[in-house]
């Protein structure tokens, strides 16, 4: 006991540090405890709640334009909703193209960087992280709040810019130029937002690098660390090396259009009739391929944080230990390492040479090596396993062929020849929507369902949480696999119609209602999640602190652990592995990482 | 699995191996995921907790997987190598130049297509933004003596069949993407960029009306949502023998209750314009729009209608 007390205290400098502070929290106020809290599970928290609140922000966007789709030009049923969306945007209920340009873009932006990322990297990576490493808090704790202010500053600019002349963004989320650089203020507005996201992140991902790097737990080391851990330090070292280029893109694309630079606008522009009055001699392909260094990168801290929850929640209930740790270590890292020489595969169609278009195609094929290999061992994982079927693992298992759909249906996409037909279709859209919606985010439901009983000491009832998955297991499919369809029969991407004016889209055009019936069925599919969300924290089932019987040191803390930095009552010293289930002679079917001895 | 996928007609020699691209790729999809979906739904079965209630830590101890997973990067390497890289070199290199080829600028703007032939000199004219006028939307210098025979139209593109076709791309404003599905091109239009477009068509527009001709049937709350958008494609009357659609005639949906109360079932319909022009890259409000219509027709066809288009001209 006293050789443990004594480690905690030797590690670093910056645990020290706030083991000092620990003693000042007991005075704290509840702004400072709750609102400017520096603690890292108050933080996750707090990213949690603001994420999913934009994730069904953004979903409700989707379900809008779901209506103009399905229903081209008619009358919007509920009057109270197109009133409220205005009388520029909805003009007697009707939706205007400008609006729903507006509605995709921003859906786009909200899902994916104030939605998704927030939620795997904020809120997960924040509340996981730490336990799992066994540390009291981030190496940084007011660099991290300061990370979620600057993140809730983002969202409310992005929200503030619907108010602007001429509404929201509308040059879709990938804001190509010259299009965005001579859009309605807006664009400008949403500039400025991401200017905040991109910092935000910024300051996030090296608190976790740090955090990951100096405050490991004495005997943890890296091949001791849960993959869900791996994943997170992966992820942000992807957002510290590709988001800079963006927010300088950010910047330029904002110089465009404010202080009569040409980054990205060419000589020679007329638009509307008449000759742009800028200097020109940019580039719009510059602003491409700034995106799309980030952008690309990106669709990987989309999906490796969602892998690691899978991978934590595989081994609790199947009982064993993942079937090749090393190797999946090994691919997450190969895989970060990839994802910044693929970006251009997104670019095959602005006129792209053999040569260029054999190295990103190359690249493009050898990454999908380490995904194939990190899916593969997440499914012989499943083999000789003891399986129990619980909500999170229910959300976990269907990630498996849900992502495998995403996947498999970007190799037609990184290849550049059927690229030609599939581009900018309704094929892209479903491929990396399996990748993000059933992929990353049943990923994400399966790791709220899992740590809630952490955070909250109590469980979500398994019924509600059994119907919230089956129907949306149903009814996203319904939504995008039909995309798959569409896109094949070559109707384009963003129509405001759904296609209804080409003849080549005629044969298909019967699925935009079913898939927005689905996309409706499946936002009241989220109603049994939300009643259970809010239930749980009072009326669920008290647990207690390792409730699943899990291995890893994020349970081996007190249930719902303290706030204000006290995570463990005692510091652990890790021993073995982080998945020890069913070991041969041991009394239990699991061995704590922080529990001595061979058995 | 081409008529699975749903891919639609192709005429364009270069078309065939990029659908069968398609079609191999989604064979292996298949394949790995009915594969895994059998070991996968096996699997949980088999290790399910009231059937194997202790669990085993040391799992799969064979390397099938190892080999499915060499088995899929060969696959990818020959796809790459074998397939991707080859192909789209001949879609990008060795463009034809010679007087068989036929020659258009495409240039885009939101959001209509400007199409622009040389005329019979085959040079094109010089253009200038300062020109550009509602009249005159490419801006041509029609002083220039190279201006004078060019030929100009919106969103109507003629092409000769069996002709080796070289289309230079570009935009006036934001970046565009010229895709006609019917002949597997794409190319994103981008302002201040020149991009060379080749292709050659096999089918007649006529010939690919034809085939593309289907009937729908139709009852009182059940009309197909395409049909609005089409023409009838044979002659139907009522009972007292007054027309309610002639062939060719757009479908309107008064048309259709008119048909329905004569009693027919069935309305053979199509397109007149199959091969479109489709935006794919979003281009502002009116992206969804911006269709160009594209006649393709035999070399005497289009020399005709280039004649008719010359006579306009008053040079």
């Amino acid at each position: 006991m006293g050789q443990k007390e004594k480690s905690a205290h030797v590690v670093t400098s910056a645990k020290k540090e706030h083991d000092k502070h620990e003693s000042e929290h007991h005075e704290l106020g509840f702004v400072r405890k709750y609102i400017f809290s520096q603690d890292h599970k108050v933080i996750g928290i707090q990213y949690g709640i603001t994420s999913l609140l934009f994730l069904l922000f953004g979903f409700s966007l989707m379900m809008i334009m779901r209506w103009q789709l399905a229903y081209p030009g008619q009358e919007f049923p509920w009057k109270w909703l197109a009133d409220f969306m205005g009388q520029a945007n909805m003009p007697g209920g009707i939706m205007l193209p400008e609006f729903y340009n507006q509605l995709g873009a921003m859906h786009g932006t909200i899902m994916v960087f104030l939605g998704v990322v927030p939620l795997a990297v904020g809120a997960f990576g924040n509340y996981v992280v730490p336990l799992q490493i066994g540390t009291i808090d981030m190496a940084f704790p007011k660099l991290n709040m300061t990370s979620y202010w600057v993140y809730f500053l983002g969202g409310v600019t992005m929200l503030v810019s619907f108010a602007m002349p001429g509404g929201a963004a509308n040059s879709g989320w990938t804001s190509y130029a010259p299009l965005s650089v001579i859009a309605t203020t807006g664009q400008t507005v949403w500039l400025i937002g991401m200017v905040f996201l991109i910092t935000s992140s910024l300051l996030g991902s090296i608190n976790f690098i740090v955090t990951i790097i100096q405050l490991r737990v004495k005997g943890l080391t890296f091949m001791r660390l849960p993959f869900f851990v791996w994943a997170q330090f992966v992820t942000s070292f992807l957002l510290l090396l590709a988001f800079p280029p963006l927010e300088a893109a950010g910047v330029l694309q904002l110089m465009d259009r404010l202080a009569g630079t040409s980054f990205f606008l060419p000589s020679g522009l007329v638009v509307s009739g008449q000759p742009l009055a800028v200097s020109g001699g940019g580039s719009p392909l510059l602003w491409q391929h700034l995106f799309w260094f980030l952008a690309h990168p990106e669709v990987y801290v989309l999906i490796l944080p969602a892998m690691g929850i899978v991978a934590e929640i595989i081994a609790n209930n199947t009982r064993k230990p993942l079937w090749g740790y090393k190797s999946l270590v090994y691919s997450a890292i190969f895989l970060g390492f990839m994802s910044f020489i693929v970006w251009a595969h997104h670019m095959f169609l602005t006129g792209m040479g053999t040569t260029i278009s054999t190295f990103f195609q190359t690249t493009t094929m050898i990454i999908s090596i380490p995904s194939v290999i990190i899916l593969t061992a997440l499914l012989l994982s499943l083999w000789g396993g003891s399986i129990r079927f619980t909500t999170p693992m229910l959300f976990a298992l269907a990630f498996l062929p849900m992502f495998a759909i995403g996947g498999l249906t970007g190799l037609p996409l990184g290849l550049a020849p059927p690229d030609i037909h599939l581009h900018d279709t309704y094929y892209v859209i479903g491929h990396f929507h399996y990748v993000v919606a059933p992929g990353t985010i049943f990923a994400l439901f399966a790791g709220i369902y899992f740590w809630y009983p952490k955070v909250t000491g109590r469980k979500m009832n398994e019924l509600l949480g059994k119907i919230h998955f089956w129907t949306s297991l149903v009814f996203i499919n319904g939504v995008f696999m039909p995309m798959f369809i569409q896109g094949l029969a070559g109707v384009s991407r963003r129509l405001y119609d759904g296609g209804a004016q080409y003849a080549h889209a005629q044969g298909v055009l019967q699925w935009n209602e079913f898939m927005s019936t689905s996309a409706w069925l499946l936002g009241l599919a989220q109603i049994p999640f939300v009643i259970n969300f809010f239930w749980s924290i009072r009326k669920g089932k008290k647990v207690e602190a390792n409730h699943w019987d899990a291995t890893t040191l994020d349970w081996a803390c007190t249930t719902s652990p303290p706030l204000a930095h006290g995570n463990f009552k005692v510091v652990p010293e890790v021993h073995r592995g982080p998945y020890d289930y069913s070991h041969q002679g041991a009394q239990s079917d699991f061995l704590p990482q922080n529990q001595p001895g061979e058995a | 699995m081409r008529e699975i996928l749903g891919l639609p007609m192709d005429v364009s020699t270069h078309g065939p191996v990029i659908d069968n691209m398609i079609v191999i790729i989604h064979w292996l999809m298949l394949v790995l995921f009915v594969g895994w979906g059998i070991y996968f739904l096996y699997t949980l079965f088999r290790f399910r907790k009231k059937r194997n209630p202790k669990a085993n830590p040391e799992g799969v101890k064979n390397h099938f997987s190892t080999y499915v997973e060499i088995g899929v990067a060969v696959f990818e390497g020959f796809l790459l190598v074998g397939l991707a890289i080859p192909v789209w070199s001949n879609v990008v290199t060795d463009f034809p130049s010679g007087k068989d080829v036929v020659n258009v600028r495409v240039v885009a703007e939101q959001f209509a297509w400007n199409i622009h032939y040389p005329g019979a000199d085959g040079v094109f004219g010089r253009r200038d933004i300062h020109l550009v006028t509602s009249e005159n939307p490419l801006g041509l210098d029609r002083t220039d003596p190279a201006a004078k025979d060019d030929i100009t139209t919106i969103n109507v593109l003629h092409l000769p069949i069996n002709k080796p076709v070289l289309i230079q791309l570009s935009s006036k404003d934001v970046i565009h993407s010229f895709g006609i599905p019917l002949l597997r091109v794409k190319q994103d239009a981008i302002p201040g960029h020149n991009v060379p477009i080749k292709f050659i068509a096999t089918t007649t527009s006529a010939d690919i009306s034809k085939q593309l001709d289907r009937v729908y049937r139709i009852a009182p709350g059940h009309i197909p949502v395409q049909l609005t958008n089409l023409s009838a494609k044979a002659e139907y009357v009522d009972k007292d023998g007054n027309s309610i659609l002639a062939v060719g005639e757009t479908i309107t949906r008064d048309a259709i209750d008119a048909a329905l109360s004569a009693g027919i079932t069935e309305i053979r319909a199509g397109s007149d314009n199959p091969v479109e022009i489709a935006c794919a890259q979003l281009c502002g409000l009116g992206h969804y729009r911006m269709r160009g219509a594209v006649t393709l027709e035999t070399e005497a066809e289009f020399n005709a209608w280039l004649a008719e288009e010359a006579s306009y001209l008053d040079y």
